[in-house]
């Protein structure tokens, strides 16, 4: 049995590649037809792994329609991007949270960022 | 009480800027920087209980004792007329004192729990972005082409590398730049940063706690380099500390909007130090022993000090 932390991972990744919105049971299926036979999730862990997901601000659902539906909120691309900015911005008490190798951001690690948020900015 | 608020008032204003402005001036904390870090935080510590401490006596100084005074106000404060002894000013400092300690409290919780809160999203985030860096525990791999290392202190831990660092860097400074990281791990460098970053925040226009926050995070890396020279050996840092940092260049993301570059000149007392001659090294560490021992000495008085006269102002000692 997968931990939720995997079934979380696995559950992103099949809505990164998917660009329908997908209910719990076409997920369930998608995770199955992933991994190895007989190591099937219930539809239950799937829904349970998707509300933390969704707590998390990672996947957004549809109310409208029953079941419900769901989707990626934002590319695996962008929240790398989420991530490194994180990490690189001066403003925010990263000091006090996290600790870099090398202080400051050079130039060529500045030019690559921004030439990588441009790109992601135009697709 | 008199007496005693004067010494206190007199070591606060001494630990509010002559003593860090002299110590971040010093040479010697790169040579020794447990002593050094050990030195600013007793300098910090003190300063703020002295400052605490002075407005104390000399606010329940009428009293003989904080408790007296306490006792004696708590009836009259909103009613008045005040007891014998006691005026304005008093009741000012008491006040005063209590607020001072109110505003370093909140502001450290305050950092805390927003330090906390960024370290619950980068685990969130790193959990579904990277994968483990097989036979590293707790190290992952981002996919991403700017070279980048960084660690996530707190209770679960996290050092995360880029796909650009594992590409320019060669085995052994890879294995640098994890010692460093995890030595930052180990000695709980987050905690002392985080007390000096809420210290910052919570007088701001004050340049000396800048100054000393900048110091803190120095001394820091430089205890995380011994850590990595330990474990791989000071020319692998060297490089790595080469590459990753570009020596030299200046920052460029986003522009810094003083003039001067903060984090390049840090990175080039990192670089100075790893570039002493191993003799030379050798015999200023015979020189630096007894500078350590004086620093931690220092440190202790230090706080001792305000400690001392605390317990005093308490009315514990008759």
């Amino acid at each position: 049995m997968a931990s939720l932390g995997e079934l979380e991972r696995s559950v992103m990744e099949v809505l990164w590649t998917t660009d329908a919105d997908l209910s719990a049971n076409e997920l369930r299926d998608a995770l199955a037809l992933r991994d190895e036979p007989g190591r099937s999730v219930a539809t239950t862990t799937v829904l349970t792994v998707l509300s933390r997901l969704e707590r998390k601000g990672f996947v957004t659902r549809t109310r409208e329609v029953r079941p419900h539906r769901y989707r990626a909120l934002l590319s695996r691309e962008e929240h790398t991007a989420e991530l490194m900015h994180e990490v690189l911005d001066r403003t925010t008490d990263r000091d006090a949270a996290l600790a870099r190798f090398v202080g400051t951001a050079t130039a060529g690690e500045a030019a690559t960022l921004r030439r990588l948020l441009d790109e992601l900015a135009r697709s | 009480m008199l007496a005693v608020s004067a010494v206190l008032g007199a070591l606060a204003v001494a630990l509010a800027w002559p003593v860090p402005v002299a110590l971040s001036r010093a040479a010697w904390p790169t040579r020794a920087p447990a002593a050094a870090l050990a030195l600013w935080q007793a300098i910090a510590l003190a300063g703020g209980l002295s400052m605490i401490g002075c407005l104390l006596a000399f606010g329940s100084a009428p009293a003989g004792s904080l408790p007296a005074a306490v006792a004696a106000l708590a009836p009259h404060l909103f009613t008045g007329p005040l007891p014998a002894g006691f005026g304005v000013a008093q009741v000012a400092a008491l006040t005063l004192a209590a607020a001072v300690a109110l505003l370093l409290m909140l502001n450290l919780a305050l950092t805390a729990v927003r330090a906390e809160r960024e370290r619950r999203r980068q685990h969130q985030l790193i959990d579904l972005l990277s994968d483990p860096l097989p036979g590293e525990p707790r190290t992952r791999v981002l996919a991403h082409p700017v070279p980048l290392a960084y660690c996530v202190p707190g209770i679960r831990t996290a050092t995360v590398l880029t796909d650009g660092l594992i590409e320019a860097l060669e085995h052994d400074e890879l294995a640098a730049v994890i010692a460093h990281e995890r030595t930052h791990l180990d000695q709980l460098h987050h905690l002392v940063r985080l007390a000096f970053r809420a210290w910052h925040s919570a007088i701001p226009w004050f340049p000396i706690a800048n100054r000393a926050e900048r110091a803190v995070i120095t001394l820091t890396e430089m205890l995380a380099d011994d850590g990595a020279r330990r474990a791989v050996g000071t020319d692998a840092l060297r490089r790595a500390l080469e590459r990753v940092g570009d020596a030299g260049e200046s920052g460029a993301y986003p522009e810094s909007s003083s003039g001067a570059n903060p984090d390049a000149a840090m990175l080039d007392a990192r670089l100075r130090r790893l570039g002493v001659d191993p003799s030379v090294a050798e015999r200023r560490e015979r020189d630096i022993r007894s500078v350590r021992a004086a620093a931690l000495a220092a440190s202790v008085a230090l706080v001792m000090v305000p400690v001392v006269a605390l317990i005093a102002i308490l009315g514990i000692v008759p």
